[in-house]
C-alpha cells in the first residue's frame, strides 16, 4: 500500500478489535485472527452467506450488511448470522397449475404481512422486498418473480419479520412458476433439441472429429463470426421492471442516520 | 486518499483519455488475432507458459505432469487420515454418495434420482452450505447452439479451437450435442432465462464464439441456475450433509471406490459413508492462488477432489493450464480479483490502455485476452497504476448503454452495477478497471463421456473433471460442462450403483500412496487436501489488498 492505513476499532461479538480501515468486514474479521467456517462464501456477494448485523455508535438502530460487500466502520458493533432457518415443504413444481393463489397456498404466514417494510430495510440487494410479498398476496407472479429476481437468499428479511415470513422461498416458487408456466418455450430450441435427437449433427460432427489437426485448424480459422449488432432483442425480461426502483438505494438508508 | 467520483485524480486524467477516444472508438473494433499471433502472446505473456512456476508430478498414474509448485504441492503432501483408521462403525450406508454441493453435484444428484435411485439412499456431502460454489457466482451465461444461424458443429469448433485443439474430441462432442437439451431441461425447471416476449432467448457472443449463443438470467445465470436445482433437488427428497467435506475417499477389497470419510467441520467428528457409487463434484482450486495470483473462486475452492481422486488412483489431465480471467476487478482494492463477467464485452465494452486506445480485439480466447493485458500492463508499459500499487486496463463501460440503449447495464448487468455502486464508482458513467485473475482450472481428472473414471465405482462432473476444455475453456462452458457431465455422470453412476454393492471398506490406497510419497523422496509436513484456504492476521490483508505486505 502506499499509504500507511489508518486503524479502526470493530466490536466484533463483544470483544474489540483494532483493524486497518479500508478492509471488508469480512477481512476484518479474518485479520482479528478467526478462521471462518460459517458466516462466509463466496467472497464475492453472490451466495448471500455471510449475512451480518450490526449498529453504529450514537445510533439506536440495527443495520444488516453483507461481511463480503461492506467495509468496516469505527465504532462498528457486529454480529455475523451463521444460518437462518426458512425450511419449506416439499412441491412439485410439475404438478402446479399456476393461479393467484397459488403462492398463498403455498404460504399462506403472507396474509400476514404488516407492510412494515422491514425486510425491504434490511435488504442488502435493495430490493423491494415487501413490494413483491404484497405482489404475492395479490396473486401477481410476474411482478413477484422481477422484483425478487436478484435474490440471493442470504435469510436477513426472513430474520427480521415480525409475520415471520419466508421471503426469499415465496420468490423463488414465483420465479420457477414464471419461468416454467408464463414464459412461453423457445421454438427455436424445441426445434434444434428434435433435430438432435433424430441424428442430424452425428455425422458432420463425426467427421470432425475424425479431422486431422492440420484440417481442423484450417476449418476453425475459416469460420466467419456473427457480431454483437446483428441481433436485437431486449436485453432483459427484468429490464422494465428494474429501471426507476432497483438498485442499491439502501445506501440512503445508510446515509441518512 | 481524496477520491472523485470514485477515482484518485492520477487515473483521471487517463479517464479523460479515454472519454476523448470514445466517440471514435465506437463501431471500430480492433481485429482479431491468427492463431500464430495468438501462440506468440501467449508464449511471451501468459502466466501458464513462464519458466520456473511449474515442476513435474513425481510419482503415480500422471506422473511427469507439468504443475504449478502451489498446485504440485497438494499433491506432495500426507493424507489427513491413517490408513488404519477404524471403518468398522459406518454412518450412513447409500448407493449414492456425491461429493460436492455445487453445479455439478447438484445435478448428479437430481439425475440419479430420475434414473431410478431412492432419493432416500443418495447422499449428497458438501464442505460449506448447498449451492456454496463457483456455479453459484457465473454471472455471464451458458453457451448452447440453439438458433437457426447455428448449430452443435459450430460450437464444436469453437470449443476445439478456444483450447487449441487439446480437448478430448469426444467430450467436446457429448458437451456441444447435450446442450439444447440442457436448456430445454431448465426450462421445464423454470430457470428464468433472459428472453423476449414470444420467449426467443436473448443471445449474446462471449471470447472465442462465432455465434451468439450465450444464454443469460441478467448476470446472475450462475445463482439463477443453482438456486433452481437445489430447489428441485430438495423437493425430490435427496439428502444433503453440510459442512462436512470428504477428506479421503474409501475402496473396498476388489479395488473400487466404495464411498468416502467426512470431516465435521463443526464437531470435527469423521463421519463414515460407504456407497455403491460415488460422484466427485468438488469444483476448482482458485483459492490456492497459483502463482499468487488473485482469485474469483468461492471460499472452498482449494482443488480437493484432484487430491482424492488422485489417491485413489484416477489420471490427470491438462492440470499444467490454469485459466486466468482477464476482467478481475483491480480498482478499488476491496473488489481486486472478483470477477467481471465477460459479458461486459459481450455488449460492447472494449479493453483500452492508459492512452484510451484498443489494444486487443475485445473477445479473443480467455487466456489471449490475458496475456494481452499482461502485455500492455508489463512489457508495453501502457497499464493504469493504481494508488495500492497494481496495474490494470479500462474495460469501457458506459459503452454498453451507448450502444444497446440507456438502462442496459442496470438491467442486463445488475450485480455488476450493485457491485461498483457499493464501492463509489458509477459504470454507467466510468470505465471499471480490471486485471487478470485466477479463474478456472481447465483440466483435471480423466474420465470418459459419462464422467467415468479408470478406477471402478468412482465418477466426476464439473469443473473437477478434465478433458473438456483442453488448455482453455471458453466463456459458458463450465455452466453447459457442470450440467453435461453432472446429468451423464449422474444417470451412469445410478446403473453403476444398481449393479455393484460395495464390500470390505479399505483405506489401503492411502498406505500406497504413502509409500509413493517416501520412495519418491517427498518429505513434508505439508498435508492435504486443504479444506480451507487460511486468511488471517497478515494475510488477510495480502489477498485483499492484492500486494505483499
Amino acid at each position: 500500500m502506499s499509504e500507511p492505513a489508518t486503524l479502526v476499532t470493530m466490536e466484533l461479538m463483544g470483544k474489540e478489535y483494532r483493524v486497518p480501515s479500508g478492509l471488508t468486514i469480512l477481512a476484518a474479521i479474518e485479520y482479528a485472527g478467526y478462521k471462518l467456517v460459517r458466516g462466509v462464501g463466496c467472497r464475492g456477494g453472490f451466495c448471500g452467506a455471510c449475512p451480518t448485523l450490526y449498529r453504529r455508535e450514537g445510533s439506536h438502530r440495527i443495520f444488516t450488511a453483507l461481511a463480503c460487500q461492506t467495509l468496516v466502520e469505527d465504532g462498528m458493533c457486529l454480529v455475523q448470522m451463521p444460518f437462518v432457518p426458512v425450511p419449506t415443504k416439499p412441491y412439485d413444481l410439475h404438478g402446479i397449475t399456476p393461479q393467484p393463489t397459488t403462492l398463498l397456498r403455498f404460504f399462506p404466514e403472507i396474509a400476514g404481512c404488516v407492510a412494515c417494510n422491514t425486510c425491504t430495510r434490511a435488504c442488502p440487494q435493495g430490493l423491494p422486498v415487501m413490494d413483491y410479498i404484497q405482489a404475492a398476496l395479490r396473486g401477481d407472479i410476474e411482478r413477484v418473480a422481477m422484483l425478487s429476481f436478484d435474490c440471493i437468499a442470504c435469510g436477513i428479511c426472513s430474520s427480521r419479520c415480525p409475520a415471520d415470513i419466508k421471503h426469499y422461498a415465496v420468490g423463488l416458487l414465483a420465479r420457477r412458476i414464471y419461468g416454467k408456466y408464463l414464459v412461453p418455450p423457445s421454438e427455436d430450441l424445441a426445434v434444434r433439441v428434435s433435430a438432435i435427437e433424430a441424428g442430424r449433427y452425428d455425422a458432420e460432427l463425426r467427421k470432425l472429429m475424425e479431422l486431422p489437426l492440420a484440417d481442423l485448424r484450417a476449418r476453425y480459422e475459416q469460420r466467419n463470426f456473427e457480431t454483437v449488432a446483428e441481433q436485437h432483442r431486449d436485453h432483459s425480461a427484468t429490464q422494465r421492471y428494474n429501471s426507476p426502483m432497483d438498485p442499491v438505494d439502501y445506501q440512503d438508508e445508510l446515509e441518512g442516520v | 486518499m481524496e477520491l472523485i467520483d470514485g477515482y484518485p485524480a492520477s487515473m483521471r486524467e487517463s479517464i479523460a483519455l479515454v472519454e476523448r477516444t470514445r466517440p471514435a472508438r465506437l463501431g471500430r473494433t480492433f481485429p482479431a488475432m491468427s492463431l500464430e499471433e495468438r501462440k506468440a502472446l501467449l508464449l511471451g505473456h501468459h502466466p501458464d507458459y513462464q519458466a520456473g512456476a511449474k515442476r513435474p508430478l513425481r510419482f503415480g498414474p500422471s506422473k511427469g505432469l507439468l504443475l504449478n509448485h502451489e498446485l504440485a504441492d497438494l499433491f506432495e503432501a500426507r493424507p489427513l487420515v491413517r490408513p488404519n483408521l477404524d471403518l468398522s462403525t459406518i454412518d450412513a450406508d447409500v448407493d449414492l454418495l456425491v461429493i460436492g454441493g455445487g453445479g455439478a453435484g447438484t445435478v448428479a444428484a437430481i439425475w440419479a434420482v430420475q434414473s431410478g435411485l431412492d432419493p432416500a439412499r443418495v447422499l449428497i456431502a458438501t464442505k460449506l452450505r448447498h449451492g456454496d460454489s463457483n456455479s453459484t457466482m457465473a454471472q455471464g451465461g451458458i453457451q448452447a447452439a440453439d438458433r437457426p444461424e447455428d448449430s452443435p458443429v459450430q460450437h464444436f469448433l469453437d470449443v476445439m479451437g478456444g483450447g487449441h485443439f487439446t480437448n478430448r474430441p469426444d467430450l467436446v462432442r457429448a458437451l456441444v450435442s447435450d446442450a439444447p437439451l440442457i436448456i430445454q431441461w431448465h426450462e421445464r425447471l423454470g430457470v428464468m432465462y433472459d428472453k423476449d416476449s414470444q420467449g426467443r432467448f436473448v443471445e449474446n457472443p462471449g471470447g472465442g464464439t462465432s455465434r451468439n449463443r450465450m444464454h443469460s438470467a441478467r448476470d446472475y445465470t450462475g445463482l439463477e441456475i443453482m438456486r433452481v436445482l437445489r430447489d428441485e433437488a430438495r423437493n425430490l427428497g435427496i439428502r444433503v450433509i453440510e459442512f462436512s467435506p470428504a477428506i479421503e475417499l474409501l475402496g473396498d477389497e476388489s479395488g473400487r471406490v466404495a464411498g468416502a470419510v467426512l470431516l465435521n467441520l463443526e464437531t470435527r467428528r469423521y463421519y463414515i459413508v460407504r456407497a455403491a457409487a460415488t460422484v466427485l463434484t468438488t469444483g476448482g482450486l482458485g483459492r490456492v492462488h497459483i502463482q499468487r495470483f488473485p482469485t474469483t473462486n468461492h471460499y472452498g475452492a482449494t482443488g480437493d477432489g484432484l487430491v482424492l481422486a488422485y489417491r485413489a488412483g484416477a489420471e490427470l489431465v491438462d492440470l499444467d493450464a490454469v485459466q486466468y480471467h482477464p476482467t478481475g476487478a483491480a480498482f478499488p482494492a476491496q473488489m481486486a480479483g472478483l470477477l467481471i463477467t465477460e459479458k461486459v464485452r459481450g455488449l460492447g465494452a472494449q479493453p483500452l490502455n492508459r492512452l484510451g486506445e484498443q489494444f486487443v480485439f475485445p473477445l479473443e480466447p480467455r487466456d489471449v485476452e490475458a496475456a494481452a493485458f499482461i502485455r500492455e500492463c508489463g512489457e508495453r508499459g501502457l497499464g493504469i497504476p493504481t494508488p495500492h500499487g497494481i496495474c490494470g486496463v479500462w474495460l469501457d463501460a458506459p459503452m454498453v448503454d451507448l450502444i444497446h440503449g440507456p438502462g442496459t447495464i442496470r438491467a442486463a448487468l445488475p450485480a455488476m452495477y450493485r457491485m461498483y455502486t457499493r464501492f463509489g464508482i458509477d459504470m454507467t458513467r466510468d470505465p471499471i478497471l480490471v486485471f487478470p485473475t485466477l479463474h478456472y482450472q481447465n483440466g483435471g481428472v480423466a474420465a470418459d463421456e459419462h464422467g467415468a473414471t479408470r478406477v471402478p465405482g468412482l465418477f466426476v462432473a464439473g469443473e473437477v473433471m478434465g478433458g473438456i476444455h483442453g488448455k482453455n475453456r471458453l466463456m459458458g462452458n463450465s455452466l453447459l460442462d457442470f450440467n453435461v457431465f453432472g446429468r451423464r455422470a449422474g444417470i451412469a453412476a445410478a446403473h453403476y450403483a444398481r449393479a455393484h454393492r460395495p464390500g470390505r471398506l479399505s483405506l489401503a490406497h492411502v498406505a500406497e500412496y504413502e509409500r509413493m510419497l517416501r520412495e519418491a523422496g517427498v518429505e513434508t509436513t505439508r498435508t492435504a487436501p486443504r479444506i480451507l484456504p487460511d486468511y488471517r492476521g497478515k494475510e488477510a490483508l495480502e489477498r485483499y489488498l492484492d500486494v505483499p505486505v
